[in-house]
Order: structure tokens, then sequence, then C-alpha cells
């Protein structure tokens, strides 16, 4: 064999094929590989809201985006280098994608006429002339996988359905990734059905066989170890991040959790992990419809527990009014929106940050909430810990702007020592001499958590408007606008560390602006246009209400601020109204994450018109 | 779900007093506002009167309430309350019910705000089987936005918002609890504080959800709207008070009885019929409560008061945290070792 192999910083592959084709497993157990290598990773997975859309439609296509390297990366990469399609529809969807001497693998078995015609191509890609830009492999993968599982008495069905590991197999061996992990998963994975599990091997060891032994691949590739800080590891999507994020809350408020929730596209894998972890005393209920969640969250938090909800969009529309009514009887309350393409059912599967107004406004009358939103997957879990330590230190609803891209996205998480996680031990009222169901506490203008069960404290509370300090009921004009004021005031007063600006030269004239999962584009953005000798700050904002007191000064020492939104500038707005700042907008909404080269191009002729 | 004992009654786990306590220490400071002669009155009395014998501390019982007349009621009770949002108070409760074993919940709702906004959750509640006592007060109207129509006016009411005449077709609640397969259903009349009591304790007394429905007299927009109940006259020819265990008899003497027909019941006269072909009444017996429920007419001709139905089936509160505490007797809460899960290297410097 003369296989050459050549060193790369960094590589993106994409997996892509049929929904039913198991592009996700491939994907995961891929990064998996890369993890247990010490590579730095990011992944982004796509895939349709139909669960079987017709097999071979375009509309069926799912991929997942894999990028490793070795040093931090902070994307999942904006084009593949490397692009696995399974069939042509696949191919179809996703070719426009890879660049110019790409390397393109594809499983011929399906590129038979009938598919071909089913995705508009008349003429086979893989025998005219259409492909000749790429490295293209062409790789018979069901027929080989078959053959391997000839022996194994399985039906060419089932044989067959092990292709996706025959090319993680193959991928495996081109990059030199370990095998034990993936080996050890499947048998785990298939336990109760030995035979499947040792199909899905021999096919994956089928792959790495068939990279080693042809001669098709001339060049295998490595990509080192990245130094990554020192520490443990593992791989987490935001998801779960969250959902930890959550049972570390409850460890650290010494507070049962009560998750009231219903099923929703991209949040509902908060549920499912939640429902796995009772032992922390967490209880998760599944609710009727939206409402019935939150009302379940609350109803939790009145009787003394840190009562969570968790949704996307639409169910934040359907529980706008519970969360007034957190507002009025300043409970603490936990509410997760993992964003999708709006408005209305809009885009399930796809992600978008245009529920910021929603979050800060979309409540009747004057309803201030704080609003928390992590920037990457693993900063779900200290992002969800924060906002649960506002809920509980400022009796108040949190929301928590999470999104597609960070909640299916995954990277290596660099997990913390548990004893360093903050306290968020709570103090309930107990004392019937001074109680007061509406006394503030000066510092931060919280009202007592007085529970039922407690001696001497009974009172009501509701959403009508309640008398300053008693909190009975009260029509008083000047009662409400000043209980109007306090309510404002107390989230105002909201503590929240100060945003940091990250400008290495020291010289940016131009600052841009980022909040959420947009952190990993805009700051791969600003590296490259800082290798282009134009400097650049970038600030990340993980508070959205109340923003850090140090914002306005920040935005005001540059010539120009640059705000990047999957929305049409809902931050930029927020912006400009609080600060009267310029901001530049730069928006986008077409369901998927800002690609750094698209940012880096935007950064650049701000830049050069600042200085010019 | 082995930790469910189908014996515990409804107020297990709540703590008790041996301190003498009466209706007044069920007072609120607040002064009660709702209309003169408004028969919520006379349910807020039965209820003060009547939760001291249960003998529970106070500081344990909520009332959580809707939105509507009937939905003030917590503030005046001295007890802890919540005046929520409209129709979602079997929601919140059922949170509450979740997180506190200790606690005697009540949800106080009306018409409009339990089976026209809140219909959804109502029926959720029921099905689940959590451990709150639900009461409807029925007017038949909505009183605190001025008189429409509600889901339980009879067809062809005229209001404000159907001069007219509405056209929908009415609830009636006994029959959706009952085809929610609620485990506790009853009805009682404001003006009947005897009758009333009677229900509202063997609620309080069972272990799930008990729905009673309180027919409710508003004097201001559907005044009269049960008067034919409230006649001695007409009450006994039309009342039909069901006790488990005995015969279903009613009259001044007994006179008229129910008896089976078809796949249902039918009333007929004492005299006319044999004494066994009597029904009953089994509240265990849920198509037998259903067809009672059927009895009850819109025009009030026969209205069935009591307990239709009373049956033991596992509570969703009670299997929730069994499922909570047999997740922790089998696993230690150890979060590190959650948060490493299965799959971790280390970067060492």
């Amino acid at each position: 064999m003369s296989t050459e192999t050549r060193k790369l910083d960094r590589v993106v592959i994409r997996f892509a094929g049929d929904s039913g084709d198991g592009m996700q497993l491939t994907g995961d157990r891929f990064t998996s590989e890369a993890a247990a290598f010490g590579n730095d990773l990011a992944t982004q997975p796509n895939f349709p809201a139909e669960i079987r859309a017709p097999q071979g439609t375009l509309p069926g296509v799912s991929s997942f985006q894999l990028h490793f390297a070795d040093y931090d990366i902070l994307t999942p990469g904006d084009r593949p280098d490397v692009l696995v399609a399974m069939n042509p529809a696949a191919l179809k969807a996703n070719v426009v994608d890879l660049p110019d001497g790409g390397i393109l693998i594809v499983n011929t078995d399906e590129f038979t006429k009938r598919n071909l015609t089913k995705v508009g191509y008349d003429s086979n890609p893989l025998e005219d002339e259409s492909l000749a830009k790429f490295q293209v492999h062409k790789v018979a993968m069901a027929t080989l996988t078959i053959g391997a599982l000839e022996d194994t008495g399985l039906g060419k069905k089932d044989a067959e359905r092990a292709k996706n590991m025959f090319a993680l197999g193959l991928l495996s061996w081109m990059y030199h990734r370990p095998t034990e992990g993936t080996e050890r998963f499947l048998r785990e994975k298939f336990a109760k059905k030995p035979d499947i599990a040792e199909a899905n091997v021999l096919a994956f060891r089928a792959g790495w066989n068939y990279g080693e032994t042809t001669e098709a691949f001339a060049v295998t590739y490595e990509v080192a170890p990245a130094k990554l800080n020192v520490g443990t590891y593992r791989q987490i999507t935001g998801n779960t991040a969250t959902a930890y994020g959550i049972v570390a809350a409850a460890q650290r408020s010494k507070l049962p959790v009560v998750l009231g929730t219903y099923p929703i596209t991209p949040a509902s894998d908060i549920l499912h992990e939640l429902s796995k972890h009772k032992n922390f005393d967490i209880t998760t209920v599944q609710a009727e419809d939206e409402i019935a969640g939150i009302g379940i969250a609350l109803g939790a938090s009145y009787g003394g527990a840190l009562g969570v909800t968790s949704t996307s969009g639409p169910g934040i529309a359907l529980k706008s009014e519970t969360i007034g009514l957190a507002v009025m009887t300043e409970l603490p309350l936990l509410v997760i929106d993992v964003q999708r393409g709006g408005p209305s059912t809009g885009l399930p599967t796809k992600t978008e940050q245009a529920d910021l107004l929603q979050a800060m406004f979309g409540r009747n009358g004057e309803s201030p909430v704080p609003i928390v939103a992590p920037q990457s997957p693993s900063d779900c879990f200290d992002a969800v810990l924060d906002a649960a330590r506002i809920a509980l230190k400022y009796r108040t609803p949190v929301l928590f702007l999470s999104d597609g891209a960070v909640a299916n996205g995954s990277e290596p998480w660099l997990i913390p020592d548990v004893d360093s996680l903050p306290d968020l031990t709570v103090e309930f009222a107990t004392d019937p001499e001074t109680f007061q169901p509406y006394s503030r506490d000066p510092e931060t203008l919280a009202r007592p958590w007085a529970v039922p069960g407690t001696p001497g404290l009974q009172h009501r509370i509701g959403g009508l408007e309640k008398q300053d300090v008693t909190g009975n009921i009260s029509y008083d004009p000047e009662n409400h606008d000043r209980m109007v004021r306090l309510r404002q005031a107390k989230i105002d007063g909201i503590e929240v560390p100060d945003v940091v600006v990250d400008d290495p030269s020291g010289e940016a004239k131009v600052l841009v602006v980022g909040w959420g999962s947009s952190y990993g584009p805009i700051g791969a953005a600003a590296r490259r246009v800082r290798k282009l000798g134009l400097p650049v700050a970038h600030a990340h904002l993980r508070h959205l209400n109340p923003f850090p007191k140090n914002l306005g000064e920040v935005l005001r020492k540059y010539d120009k601020v640059v705000v990047p939104e999957m929305n049409l500038g809902q931050l930029a707005l927020l912006l400009r109204a609080k600060y009267l700042v310029d901001a530049v907008s730069y928006t986008k909404v077409q369901g998927l994450p800002f690609k750094a080269e698209e940012l880096q191009d935007v950064l650049a002729d701000v830049i050069k018109g600042v200085s010019a | 779900m082995t930790a469910i004992d189908l014996g515990i009654p409804g107020l297990a786990g709540v703590p008790t007093t041996d301190e003498k306590q009466t209706a007044k220490d069920y007072k609120s400071d607040q002064e009660v506002r709702w209309c003169p002669g408004c028969g919520d009155y006379v349910v807020l009395n039965a209820v003060q009167s009547f939760l001291p014998s249960l003998g529970l501390k106070r500081e344990n019982i909520v009332f959580v309430s809707g939105i509507g007349c009937s939905s003030r009621f917590p503030y005046y009770m001295n007890t802890y309350g919540m005046h929520s949002i409209h129709g979602r108070a079997p929601a919140i409760a059922t949170g509450l019910a979740v997180a506190r074993p200790d606690l005697s919940v009540w949800v106080v709702t009306g018409d409009g705000d339990a089976l026209s906004i809140g219909g959804n959750h109502l029926i959720h509640t029921l099905r689940r089987n959590v451990n709150l006592k639900i009461l409807l007060f029925n007017n038949r109207i909505y009183g605190l936005t001025k008189g429409q129509y509600s889901p339980t006016s009879e067809e062809g009411k005229v209001t404000k918002s159907t001069p007219l005449g509405s056209l929908d077709h009415p609830f009636n609640p006994v029959s959706l609890a009952l085809g929610a397969e609620a485990s506790f259903v009853g009805r009682a009349i404001d003006s009947d504080k005897a009758g009333l009591t009677s229900v509202l304790r063997q609620a309080a007394e069972h272990r799930g959800s008990a729905l009673v429905e309180i027919y409710q007299n508003c004097p201001i927009f559907n005044d009269g709207a049960f008067d034919v109940l409230k006649d001695a006259d007409e009450a006994s020819r039309r009342i039909i008070n069901v006790v488990d265990g005995e015969p279903i008899r009613f009259g001044r003497e007994g006179e008229y009885c129910v008896i089976r027909e078809g796949f249902g019941l039918a009333v007929a006269k004492s005299a006319d019929v044999d004494a066994s072909d009597i029904v009953i009444h089994d509240a265990s017996d849920l198509n037998l409560s259903f067809a009672l429920s059927r009895l009850s007419t819109q025009d009030l001709s026969h209205t069935v008061t009591g307990v239709f139905r009373r049956a033991d089936r596992p509570t969703y509160d009670d299997g929730a945290r069994a499922q909570v505490s047999e997740a922790k007797a089998a696993k230690a809460a150890d979060l590190s070792k959650l948060l490493h899960g299965k799959d971790t290297w280390t970067v060492v410097g």
C-alpha cells in the first residue's frame, strides 16, 4: 500500500442520507471517536420535521455535520471538506455546499434510475461531468455491506441497514480514528439483539478494511489532538447540558424540581433527559397542554419547589398569561424556550433567535422578566444554573432562550467540579411576627417565599394588583403605579456580570455584539478578520434583561457597533432604544446558523468603512 | 408503583391538630364582596363551618381558584390561597399537589372557568385522578363579565351576547366528569347546607380528584335559575338524592323511585313497580353513575344530588411521588457521576 498520510489542522465532514439511513447515529459516533482522540469539535445535526418523509426524496434528507480540529474551534464549520452522500437526494441537497476540490464519497447502490428521477436528475451525476470539480469516491456501500454480512444469516434487508456503519468504518480509516469505542457502543446499543450488534460491528470493520485494502484512496488524513485546558471532558449537547444544569440547580438549592411541560420540537429532549433523573428529587409531569405545563410548574413553585417548564416559541405564546401571573405573584419559575423558526409552527427543526422580543415584551401590562441566553451547547449548563439563581434569589420567572442550534449541537465540555458550582440555597419565610406577603428584601426587592404549611403565614396571592407590603387586593391608583415601578426596579436591579469584550489587539474601532448561539460564528468570523489585519472587538451577551451594567459604556467606546442576529434585528432594536447607539443590524433567517465566512465579509466591510 | 396503598383516605399525609377550631378561624380579615343574596355566601359559610370538623392544621389547607365571581373565594378563607388565572386553577393545583403531599388542596371554580376556558384542564385532572377537591359553582351564567350565557346555560338563553337566544347545547357537568372517569363526582344545591356539607365531607375524605357541582344562584344575572328546587313541594318531586347502597326513592313519602329502562334509568312511581325493581345506588359502578347523571335534565324536572361516584383508583400525585422515592432508593443522587456520564477523556498538562 502506498497510501500517503497528510496532516491537517481541521476537517469538516458531513454525513447525509435518507432520514431512515441512520445519519445522526453515524455522525454521533464519529463525534465520539473524535472526542476520545482529543480533538476539539463542534457538531450540527440537520433533519426534517417529518419523522419519515417519503424515502429517497429531498424533504427526507437528514444530515450531520462535524468539525474537528487540533485547536479550539467555535463552530460546526461553514462548509464540509468531505461529503458522504448515501443517496441521490442527499447528494442533490448537499453538494452545493461542497467547495471545489472537496472530497465526495457516494453510495452508488442508491443511484438507480428511479431514485435519480425522484429528485429530478435527468442523468446520473456519477456518470456525467457534473461532479468533475470534486474528488469523487464511488463506493457500492450497500452491496459491500451485504457481502460482508453474508455469513451472518441476516436477511438482505437487515444487512443492508448496516451500511451507515460501513460508511463510518471507511471514514474512521481515512481519518485514523480509534475504533474500540464504536465497537463497544454497538455491542451495548444492541445488547438485546446480539446478531444485529455483530452485523453492525462487521459492517463497521468492512468499511475500515475497504479503505485499507482497495487502492481507491490514495490519501489518509491525521488531525492531531487539540491543546485544550487541563481537565476531564465529555461531549454534550445543549439540551442535555440544560437538563443537567436543572439537576445541578436542584442539588445546589436543595429544592425538589417539578418540570411541567408538553412535548415540542426542539425542546422535548429536556423532558426526556430529566425524566431519567428522578433520583435527584426531580418530578416530571407531561401535561395536557403548554398552559397546564407552566401552571403545574408555578403551582409547584408556590409549594416551595423549583418549578420549571420547557418549550419552544409557540409554547411560550401559550404560556404568556401564566408567566404574567408569576410576575404578579413574584414566585420563582424557570421558563426554557428552545427557539425554532417562526412565526406560528414555522420551521420546527430549524434554528432561529426570533423570540427575544416575545420574551422581553410578550405579555399584557408592564411585565418585566429576566432573560438569559446560552452561547454554546456546553454553556447551557452554566447559563441555566444562572437563570435558576436569578429565579430563586429574586422570586421571578426567568426566560432561558436556547435555540435549535445549541440544543442539538454538541461540543466537548470541561466537566466542572460540583463543589465549585454556585450555592443556590434559599430561605423560606417562617416568622409570623414580621411576615408581610409583599414586604421586600431591601437589596434584591424580592418578596418573602412563604410556602403553604408554614404556621401563622396563611395569606392569599393572585393575579389582581397587590397592595404594597400587605399583598391585599388594591385598586388604588397610586399603589398600582408604585407596584408597577417596584416590579420593574426589581428586575432592573438584578446582579449580572459585566460583559467581557474580546479585543486581542486593543485597537478595534468596530464592536460586534451578539447573543445566544451566534457566539461561535461571530467568534470565528472575528478571528478571521483579525488574521486579515483588521482589528475587531466581540462582546457576547448572556444577559439580555437586564443588560450588564457596563454595556452602555462598552457600546460608546466604538465607532461602529455591528449586531448579527438570526432574526430581523431584535437585539439591535433594544440596544438602539436603550443606549441610543446607531447599531448596524445584520440579519438572516434561513433556519440555519450563520456561516463564519459571511460574517467575516460583513465585519470586514464595516471595519474598512470606518477606517476609510 | 408499589408504594400506593389504595386504602389511604383522602387526607392521609396532611397534619392534624387537636386544637379546637371554629368556622370563625377560617374567616379571613377581608370583606366579602359578592352581591347581596349571592349563593356564594351560603357555600362559603358551609365550607367554613365544615372544615373545622376535619381537624386539619389550617396552614396545610390551600384554596386555588381561577377567574370569575366564585374564584374570589380564597380571599375570604383564612388558609393559604391563590386566585390564579382563568381556567387554569386545576393545573396550578396539580403542581402544588404533586409537590406537597402534606396539603389538602381545594379548587374553587365556576361554570365558565371550569367548563369553558378551563375545560381541558378539568377533564385531564379528573382522568389523572390528582388528589384535589374541585368545587364547581354552577350558576349557568357569566356573572363577573355581567351576564353572558355560559356552557351550562339552557339552549335559547337570551342574554346580552345572545339577544336572539343562545345556540349552544349545554354541558351536564356530572356527565362530563364521569366521562373523564372521575373517581368522585357529587352534586349539591347551595341552599341545602346539610346536603352540601355531606357531599363536601365525602369529597374531602376521598383520595383522588373529587368534583362537586354546586347549583348556585346568581341574583343579578340569572336570578331564580334553581327556584324550582328550592320550593319544598316542587323539590320533593324533582330532587333525587342518592346514597350509596340504598334504593333510590324520592318524594315526600318515597313515592317516586328510579328503575332500569333499556340501557339507562327512568323515574317511576314506587307504587307501580315491584320493590325489587328499584335501583340500589352503587357509587363504584361507573355505568350506573353515568346513567344517574342522565336523569338530570336542563329544565330541572329531575335533578340528582348526592354522591354519584366514589371509586378507588391510584392517584397521579401518589404515583409521581412513588416514582421519585423509588428512584432515590435505587440510585444515589451523585451529581458528579451524572455529569461525567459514560464517555470522558482527560487532558493533562
